[in-house]
């Protein structure tokens, strides 16, 4: 496995801390004028998704992870493993729940998703940016009303439970960002 | 950063602004009788600091018929003080100094230092000038004076001159700074660090904020106090998240200075480090008697950083290292 020294941290590169693999978020080179120089390093763990604050001693190595985004499609879940499939060779890699976590309610056939692996293994599931869910259950709205007064709670297909404005109804297709849980839109039919 | 390599980094506003610096400082030095000097960037000696690295090389055409190791000069202060030990006479040098480190938002390895010795100054009037002079640099209207000790009783009430190991690690583990498994920190090691973490941040943001009175332990070439020698007659400036500048009370006793360069080597020792030569010319300057005086050294490329609110120092920088 490689090793990496501080001095070329940056953004992006990803190395083992606790046994876990974690990604460099902000990389900042310290000299005090006459003491120790040191790397303040700000880390993203990618399997609990924890951020911190490192110092390292500078010139010291750490391990690298091996870790690798890849784009894949979603197939189908069994009930204990999600199924992915790579559209330009057609393997198929199953990710965990683990993995998956919150995410699942995210997740549409033949959507594409980030999967990012580690040793192989899926560690962690993206859901694209934006998807686009049927709503099965909403109260229905009061007539007359146009968007934008708080909304109303909305049950996607998935289970995701997402505000909406209060003219949606049950049965259409929405537009939800994933990022931040919001609705965006009507779907473009 | 999508330039060409080729390419400087540095607007041609930027190197306009430094233009107008070095004028500046030349001007101001001559109008107070500061003899500007040009000492060699590379020498036979270099420093024993246990955290400073220099540039070394070799030269084989030495009449000595060896091939000798010269180093490229961390700062001009050895050279400085020979002149100075000569000549009796205040001496000023702007010029390039070099560190074997890595770079980053306020490092580069090789930069603008200007340094300056004041001969009957202490280290009080020294910050004086040096506050007369950023004034005029920075465009401030003044400067704010701390002790190192005030300042870790402000922010941590923490006494850093009479605080046990342990009591500095309380601290220290109260502050959450999260060090990797590699990192071997000690007593000086703990105050660098919650200096950086916790009070840096804290001062000078306004106004340059001056720290002196440094633990004797982080002397360096700094006199101790007469009145309380637990504190060295050292001193720092920072403003706006930069360290500009590092000044002395000067040693003047040859045998203290060596004992303070055997004593680094020995502690270059136990951070695996390989031992440094000591500078023979530079302690029989010191013996031959180095008047009573006041020297700092100031990082230009900063002081420009500051002046256009530059975000990092290759934007003062024509070549940065990667492109030099």
């Amino acid at each position: 496995m490689a090793f990496f020294s501080t001095n070329e941290f940056k953004s992006g590169l990803k190395i083992m801390l606790d046994g876990e693999p974690c990604n460099i978020l902000e990389n900042e080179y310290v000299k005090p004028g006459k003491g120790q120089a040191f790397n303040r390093v700000k880390i993203r763990k990618l399997i609990s998704g924890k951020v911190l604050e490192k110092t390292f001693r500078s010139g010291e190595s750490v391990e690298g992870a091996d870790v690798l985004d890849t784009d894949l499609a979603y197939l189908y879940t069994d009930g204990e493993f999600y199924h992915f499939m790579n559209n330009d060779t057609f393997e198929q890699i199953a990710a965990d729940q683990k993995a998956v976590g919150d995410n699942v309610k995210w997740l549409v056939e033949n959507d594409m998703c980030t999967i990012t692996l580690w040793n192989g293994t899926p560690i962690t599931v993206t859901p694209p940016n934006f998807v686009e869910l049927e709503i099965t259950e909403t109260d229905p709205g009061l007539k007359g009303d146009t968007a934008g007064t708080g909304g109303k709670p909305a049950t996607l297909s998935t289970g995701a439970v997402v505000r909406v404005p209060l003219f949606i109804q049950t049965g259409e297709v929405i537009k939800v960002d994933t990022r931040s849980g919001e609705y965006v839109s009507r779907a473009q039919k | 950063m999508s330039k060409p390599l080729w390419q400087p980094t540095a607007s041609l506003q930027a190197l306009q602004a430094r233009a107008n610096l070095y004028q500046q400082i030349r001007q101001f030095f001559a109008s107070r009788n500061v003899l500007e000097v040009d000492t060699p960037t590379l020498s036979h000696g270099t420093v024993t600091d246990v955290h400073l690295d220099a540039f070394s090389c070799e030269f084989k055409y030495s009449s000595t018929g060896k091939t000798e190791t010269l180093y490229l000069q961390t700062s001009p202060e050895f050279a400085l003080k020979r002149l100075l030990a000569t000549y009796k006479t205040c001496v000023y040098q702007l010029g390039k100094a070099y560190r074997h480190e890595g770079h980053g938002r306020w490092h580069n390895p090789e930069f603008t230092m200007l340094e300056w010795y004041r001969i009957g100054f202490d280290h009080h009037q020294l910050m004086q000038e040096v506050s007369e002079l950023l004034q005029l640099a920075l465009d401030v209207s003044e400067t704010e004076m701390l002790s190192y000790q005030q300042a870790f009783l402000k922010h941590l009430a923490l006494d850093p001159l009479t605080a046990t190991t342990a009591e500095v690690a309380t601290v220290f583990n109260r502050c959450n700074i999260d060090l990797s498994d590699g990192y071997p920190i000690d007593h000086d090691g703990m105050l660098q660090l919650l200096f950086s973490y916790e009070i840096e941040p804290n001062i000078g943001q306004q106004v340059p904020c001056f720290i002196y009175g440094y633990p004797a332990s982080q002397a360096s070439l700094a006199q101790l106090n007469k009145q309380d020698p637990r504190t060295a007659d050292r001193f720092e400036v920072y403003f706006k998240g930069a360290e500009l500048a590092n000044g002395f009370h000067e040693l003047q006793s040859a045998p203290e200075q060596r004992r303070r360069f055997e004593h680094d080597n020995r502690l270059r020792e136990t951070f695996r480090l390989p031992e440094k030569p000591i500078d023979e010319h530079f302690l029989a300057a010191l013996d031959a008697g180095l008047p009573a005086c006041s020297g700092v050294a100031l990082g230009v490329d900063r002081i420009l950083m500051l002046k256009l609110g530059a975000q990092h120092i290759e934007d003062v920088i024509a070549f940065p290292v990667n492109r030099a």
